[in-house]
């Protein structure tokens, strides 16, 4: 059952600065499927992170018709917004953004804490599941500080889990991570995408992009190309491969 | 979004930095501190100084002479003798509001026994004198009326008397001098200790108004007039109507001025509770500009923790914080901070009122409205200065934020 989870329609956001206008996006369209991998490639300065957040409700558009899993987000007010970002999505940052000394498992009950439907019980149940499913399920009482880099970023991932989104969108996750643990994250990412995850991930790097599904390239604030990407890589052989002092 | 989670939210918040917390709490609990403190120490001195008032007598009224002008030239007060033995008849036959009543004339000396000798006072009174100022005989009797219409020269003598004119002898019955007027002591008065102006109350010997005015200090007028009313309650009647009998006696025309003088008790009580008043209010008013400074304290810790904190705002609002879970975040936390300072700032306001009347025995007076005043106040104080630190976190723009070095 295969229907738009993204839909959006000549989408154009623009910053006034003084009096110069720095248009970021100038008419962007796309649809993006239930279950989809889709990853934004662009150099800097093209207007990725400007489209993920408008896609994450944390920005409006200036301009253009967005739909996210089939309901319209325009003119929303930004109670709305949050509501919408505390359901429907899963933000994961280049810095991870985990609350410093605080535990891996309170981190990730964070986006629960704001949803007054779920109770503490449930709440914690599925926040130890969410560290489960990103390998961490003996990490639940360890802070960020007693954490690796891959670490945290996985108990990001899995804070952007736990409320059972229906996209996950990633900006430069694995920015400030090495090779080999790029790799890991990379392949946590497959793992989640073949359980059904749609996911929308932000790089500048071709490689990472190579273990996405589909390839959206951005120049300008313009898109330049959509394809799928012809042969995907499998993460968790490419770690298999990497020599083991890479790191 | 469930306000427990929000509490709880702001508690764990709160809890990532401790010392930061405590040391903002210091202005707060220093504050609410002395607060209750100076409290309790105004509120004491005003305690004490009504009960000592009032152990001064029950519900007396004083009736002294005031300036005489009907000659057209003023009199010194002192001098002036307007009242006379016929006010005290009159009163005592007029008056329905009194219980007792006795005229006063005083006199001083040096009280002299075998080789003891002390300056003091004596005081020319009538054997009511006694129920009306709450003093009671500890050994002899009272002089009587008897005593008084053939002014006998008798004695009752105070507690002060007793230490230093008769510092090992029995004093009942003993003739005592004062300067050249032998009196024979009938009577030893209980202990009475200081009043609240540091005078001693024991120093004093007791005598029939007619000895003193006939054999001390040969003069018919009376210096005053004290009595009792029948109560508290119509002890403010009884002045009026006191006032009324003695300008009929005193044949006093309506456009001339009162040429005595009626207060009572409660005047004076409610005069020397409003100096207290005044000094508790000063007192609340230092120790409330520490609240305040206390107050400015959060504000500004709060402030910088909205600063400091600007990406975790950010991620709030990413993953679903509304402006307004914020604004009730920073909001709550910052009255737990005042709170928590305020109910340390109670503990250890009572631990040094507590200290102050135990070691420095210093009159104090906890009251419950004090302590709930004092916490309001801070409750309010957190919300009042937490608010704008509270607002600016709400108003931030979650993508600023998260950007934001
Ligand atoms: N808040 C902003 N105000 C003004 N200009 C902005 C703002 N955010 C982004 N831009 C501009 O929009 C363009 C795209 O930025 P961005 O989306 O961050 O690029 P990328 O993530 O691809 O590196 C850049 O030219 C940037 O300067
Ligand atoms: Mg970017």
């Amino acid at each position: 059952m295969n229907y738009p989870i993204i839909k959006i329609q000549d989408l154009k956001r623009e910053f006034r600065m003084g009096n110069e206008t720095v248009r970021a996006l100038k008419g962007i369209s796309f649809e993006v499927q239930q279950g989809e991998f889709v990853t934004i490639m662009g150099t800097s300065g093209s207007g990725k992170s400007t489209l993920l957040n408008v896609l994450g409700c944390l920005d409006q558009p200036t301009d253009g018709t967005f739909e996210i899993d089939q309901v319209s987000v325009k003119e929303r007010s930004k109670n709305d917004l949050a509501a919408i970002r505390n359901q429907k999505i899963g933000f994961i940052f280049q810095s991870y953004n985990l609350l410093p000394r605080t535990t891996a498992l309170e981190n990730v009950e964070l986006p629960l804490m704001y949803n007054g439907e779920v109770s503490q019980k449930e709440r914690r149940a599925r926040a130890v599941k969410a560290l489960e499913m990103v390998g961490l399920s003996d990490r639940l009482h360890h802070t960020p500080s007693q954490l690796s880099g891959g670490q945290q970023q996985r108990v990001a991932i899995a804070r952007a889990l736990v409320n059972e989104p229906v996209v996950i969108l990633a900006d430069e996750a694995t920015g400030n991570l090495d090779t080999r643990t790029s790799y890991e994250v990379m392949s946590l990412f497959q793992d989640l995408n073949d359980q059904g995850k749609t996911i929308i991930f932000v790089t500048h790097e071709p490689d990472i992009a190579a273990f996405s599904k589909r390839t959206i390239t951005l120049k300008d604030g313009h898109i330049v190309g959509d394809n799928p990407v012809p042969k995907i890589a499998n993460a968790r052989k490419m770690l298999a491969m990497l020599p083991v002092e890479a790191d | 979004m469930k306000a427990i989670n929000l509490i709880k939210i702001a508690w764990k918040a709160l809890l990532r930095n401790k010392t930061r917390a405590f040391l903002t709490m210091l202005g707060i609990i220093i504050g609410v501190a002395s607060v209750i403190a100076m409290l309790a120490i105004g509120e004491g001195s005003k305690s004490s100084i009504k009960t000592q008032i009032s152990s001064m007598g029950s519900n007396m009224i004083f009736v002294q002479p005031g300036s005489d002008n009907r000659g057209g030239v003023r009199q010194d007060r002192s001098s002036s003798q307007t009242l006379t033995l016929e006010d005290l008849d009159i009163l005592r036959e007029k008056s329905t509001l009194l219980s007792d009543i006795s005229p006063q004339v005083n006199g001083n000396g040096q009280a002299i026994y075998a080789a003891n000798n002390w300056p003091t006072s004596i005081y020319g009174v009538s054997p009511e004198y006694l129920v009306i100022r709450k003093l009671e005989i500890a050994d002899g009797v009272m002089f009587t009326e008897k005593d008084v219409q053939r002014a006998a020269k008798v004695a009752v003598i105070g507690q002060t008397i007793v230490e230093n004119v008769f510092p090992d002898t029995d004093p009942i019955g003993k003739t005592i001098r004062l300067d050249k007027m032998p009196l024979r002591v009938v009577g030893v008065l209980e202990e009475k200790g200081e009043n609240s102006f540091g005078q001693d109350q024991d120093d004093l010997i007791l005598s029939p108004y007619t000895t003193v005015q006939k054999r001390i200090l040969a003069i018919t007028h009376l210096q005053s007039i004290t009595a009792s009313a029948l109560s508290e309650e119509v002890s403010e009647d009884a002045v009026e109507e006191m006032t009324q009998i003695l300008r009929d006696s005193h044949e006093l025309s309506a456009n001339e001025e009162d040429d005595f003088n009626v207060r009572s008790q409660q005047e004076l009580l409610s005069t020397m509770s409003s100096t207290s008043d005044m000094l508790t209010v000063l007192l609340v008013a230092i120790a409330s500009i520490s609240l305040l400074v206390g107050g400015i304290g959060i504000m500004n810790i709060m402030y910088v923790s909205v600063t400091e904190r600007t990406r975790e705002i950010g991620l709030r609002m990413a993953v679903g914080g509304r402006g307004l879970d914020i604004l009730v975040q920073f909001l709550i936390e910052s009255i737990l901070i005042s709170f928590t300072g305020g109910v340390i700032g109670v503990a250890l306001g009572l631990g040094s009122t507590f200290f102050v009347s135990d070691y420095m025995k210093w009159p104090t007076l906890v009251t419950p409205e004090s302590i709930i005043l004092s916490f309001a106040v801070c409750v309010v104080t957190g919300v009042f200065f937490g608010w704008y630190p509270a607002r600016k976190a709400a108003k931030l723009d979650p993508i600023v934020a998260l950007r934001f070095e």
